[in-house]
């Protein structure tokens, strides 16, 4: 399979020193035993994930299994406590600042919500990283702000503030924005949060679309199963910090796998405990009052 | 707001803060007057200098021709080592007399010419052998209440 | 059990001491990391030139203001003990000599503190709440570059600027009072000014304040914005912070630099 390299405008951009790459034997991302802690507690542990060139796929759980974290290693913001993660060819947390930022300029990361310049203009928010990254003529910079806002239908919205958007409609000028230097990968992280049905479907089908016509890879991560079910290739299941399940969308939808299934169907009781886990019983809880954890005054 | 509209109030801010730097410069302080222009120096020593300071002018005739540059102390004949800079365009005979004044009864004091008759003008670096020093005041008050006292107690006797 | 509470009590107390120090020390790599990216700011000027907009420019009107009104109160105060020595045409002196060394730097970098500090504070705690600055890292984009550093310079540059206005305005307004409105005489008002505010001695000291003061406001502003924690709570308690800690540091230097300006 041939994977569609960018064109257009990005071929101004510098080369990018991109390597040939196989099939599945050089994945754009590999996770290899990844653990991961906040002080002394672990959110992720023993992850092995792959993410191969060109294809969607979703990391999903329940809200604080490390869904996040994940993304914030792959895009070297966080260091893994141990184990290894390469985004195309390189391990991402051994590069230099320098190294890592060459790095970022070929991702793309959608923000929770949006996490638009609320200081700039929708067109400059697009227009951002052209003009920090690139030293393009202004004329130029506008015909490239105005593609990526056509690919999102927003054209009309250019000279809008952020605070003026529907949630929807900054969202998809944060997936403009996302895509500004025509990424290798695009990072969506919950993409469907808080939106209408419409605005959900619209930025549900603009992920797949941009993702096969710009020829990137993507990774969603999300709570919406319905939704991302519809548009990804492949899913990985997190849960507490490890992966419980994987497979394609197909496979996911007929997992017999008893968390799969309650995240699926959406039930409320199941291997998936309403209980934050605890040492203490409850009865011991209620008997013995405060403790002695309280401060003295 | 776009560019030239924030250019243009960030330019009439700094414009009128560098006036108001320059109004406190030029019409509050003494940079005006303090000209920069050449000076030569002069050295006088003095029994006592009260409280001279350093940058005190030098008056001669009540106009300032110069300013105290330096106050030192000469260990050998425990005398004040007064260095001055005096305006190039200035020339004092060698028997000028300087002495420490104050501008009024509580003011700043200033070391004053008394201009003497010397056709030989002070070269730069030059020693000035004439000096008087400073009034202390409270010498002069004890002297005047001894004076007084003492002149009390004399009448006394002659009544 | 007392040796208990007292011990509860040194723990707390040795917990927020080293807190504190820690924090010092955090912020004194964080202004060191702002200057070492500080080349976008000066190169790219247009982002510092509309950083000095936000804090310069929308800073004018109170620091006139101000500035006019402590200068006619200063002409009141003074003419009023003055008059009892007979000296009134040393009113020019006494509301110059105060505004340039003292009130001019002070009063004009609280206002600052308050005015532009707590705004960076609030800017930048909201950009950290609302993950911009995490999305320009994801950028590549180094928000200490794009984002804080114009504003420390911005602030560095206003400060002297304001502090100067504020003085020219508040000699105005004590020439105002005391020469127009109470009649002490012009002439001697402005010469005995000239005759005792030195140059190099009280003005360039003034500016210098303001700038060690610039920097102070500056540098508080910028790092508590940073360091705030991403919810509304910890932004309003950032923006408090940077408001109090800024003017007790403002008049702890003002007290170490009059000691070493103008201890002759």
């Amino acid at each position: 399979m041939a994977w569609p390299r960018r064109a257009g405008p990005a071929l101004l951009l510098e080369s990018r020193g991109q390597k040939k790459q196989d099939m599945d034997d050089n994945p754009l991302i590999r996770l290899t035993d990844v653990n991961f802690a906040y002080d002394r507690r672990p959110i992720l542990t023993g992850i092995n994930m792959v993410i191969p060139r060109g294809k969607v796929v979703a990391i999903m759980g329940l809200s604080g299994c490390g869904k996040t974290t994940t993304l914030r290693l792959i895009g070297g913001q966080l260091k893994p406590s141990s184990g290894k993660v390469e985004v195309d060819g390189q391990v991402v947390h051994e590069l230099d600042s320098d190294g890592l930022y060459e790095l970022r300029r070929r991702m793309g990361m959608l923000f929770q919500f949006g996490a638009l310049f609320t200081d700039m203009s929708v067109y400059d928010n697009i227009a951002f990283q052209m003009r920090e990254h690139t030293d393009l003529p202004e004329e130029l910079i506008h015909d490239m702000v105005m593609m990526k806002l056509h690919a999102v239908g927003l054209r009309g919205a250019a000279r809008l503030m952020p605070s003026e958007l529907s949630g929807g409609m900054a969202r998809r000028v944060a997936l403009a924005r996302a895509i500004a230097l025509d990424p290798m990968l695009i990072m969506y992280d919950e993409p469907f949060a808080g939106l209408d049905p419409i605005s959900l479907s619209i930025v549900g089908e603009l992920i797949r679309k941009l993702n096969d016509a710009l020829g990137t890879s993507s990774i969603v991560v999300t709570h919406d199963v319905q939704e991302s079910l519809k548009i990804v290739d492949y899913v990985y299941f997190v849960s507490a910090g490890k992966i419980v399940a994987e497979g394609t969308a197909e496979q996911i939808k007929h997992s017999t796998e008893p968390y799969v299934h309650q995240f699926v169907w959406g039930e409320p009781d199941g291997p998936v405990n309403f209980h934050y886990p605890t040492t203490r019983p409850y009865g011991e809880e209620m008997l013995s009052g405060p403790g002695r954890k309280q401060v003295w005054w | 707001m776009n560019r030239a509209t924030i250019d243009l109030w960030v330019g009439v801010f700094v414009a009128i803060g560098l006036a108001s730097l320059l109004f406190l410069a030029l019409k509050v302080g003494n940079l005006a007057a303090s000209s920069t222009g050449e000076t030569y120096r002069l050295q006088a020593e003095f029994d006592n200098i009260g409280g001279l300071k350093v940058r005190a002018p030098v008056k001669s005739a009540g106009v300032v021709v110069g300013r105290v540059a330096d106050i030192g102390f000469d260990a050998e004949s425990y005398r004040a080592v007064v260095a001055m800079n005096i305006d190039s365009r200035y020339k004092f005979p060698r028997d000028t007399i300087l002495t420490i004044n104050t501008s009024g009864l509580l003011g700043e004091q200033y070391i004053g010419f008394e201009v003497g008759g010397d056709t030989e003008m002070f070269k730069d670096g030059a020693m000035v052998k004439k000096t008087q020093s400073a009034v202390v005041l409270e010498k002069l008050i004890s002297q005047f209440m001894f004076n007084k006292a003492a002149e009390d107690n004399g009448g006394g006797e002659k009544k | 059990m007392v040796v208990n509470a007292l011990r509860r009590i040194l723990e707390a107390l040795g917990h927020r001491v080293t807190k504190r120090i820690w924090r010092l020390g955090f912020a004194a790599r964080f202004l060191f990391a702002t200057l070492l990216h500080s080349g976008t700011a000066l190169k790219r000027f247009h982002l510092t030139i509309r950083e000095i907009y936000f804090t310069g420019v929308l800073s004018l009107i109170i620091i006139l203001v101000s500035g006019l009104f402590v200068g006619m109160v200063l002409g009141l105060q003074g003419y009023d003990t003055l008059q009892r020595y007979g000296s009134t045409e040393a009113l020019g002196i006494l509301v110059a000599l105060s505004l340039v060394r003292e009130l001019g730097p002070v009063v004009s970098a609280l206002l600052f503190a308050s005015r532009a500090g707590s705004a960076i504070t609030a800017e930048i705690g909201l950009m950290k709440a609302t993950e911009q600055l995490s999305a320009m890292e994801m950028m590549a984009v180094n928000p200490i570059a794009r984002v804080v550093a114009p504003r420390f310079w911005a602030g560095v540059i206003s400060m002297p600027l304001l502090a100067a206005l504020f003085s020219a305005m508040g000699i105005f307004g004590g020439y105002l009072v005391g020469v127009q409105l109470i009649g002490v005489d012009a002439g001697s008002f402005w010469s005995q000014m000239q005759a005792s505010v030195d140059f190099r001695e009280d003005i360039v000291n003034g500016v210098i304040k303001s700038f060690v003061f610039g920097v102070i406001v500056s540098w508080i502003a910028v790092f508590e914005g940073y360091d705030s924690d991403p919810t509304a709570e910890g932004v309003s308690g950032a923006t408090t912070r940077t408001v109090v800690t800024s003017s007790l540091a403002i008049l702890f230097a003002d007290f170490i630099l009059t000691a070493f300006m103008f201890r002759g």
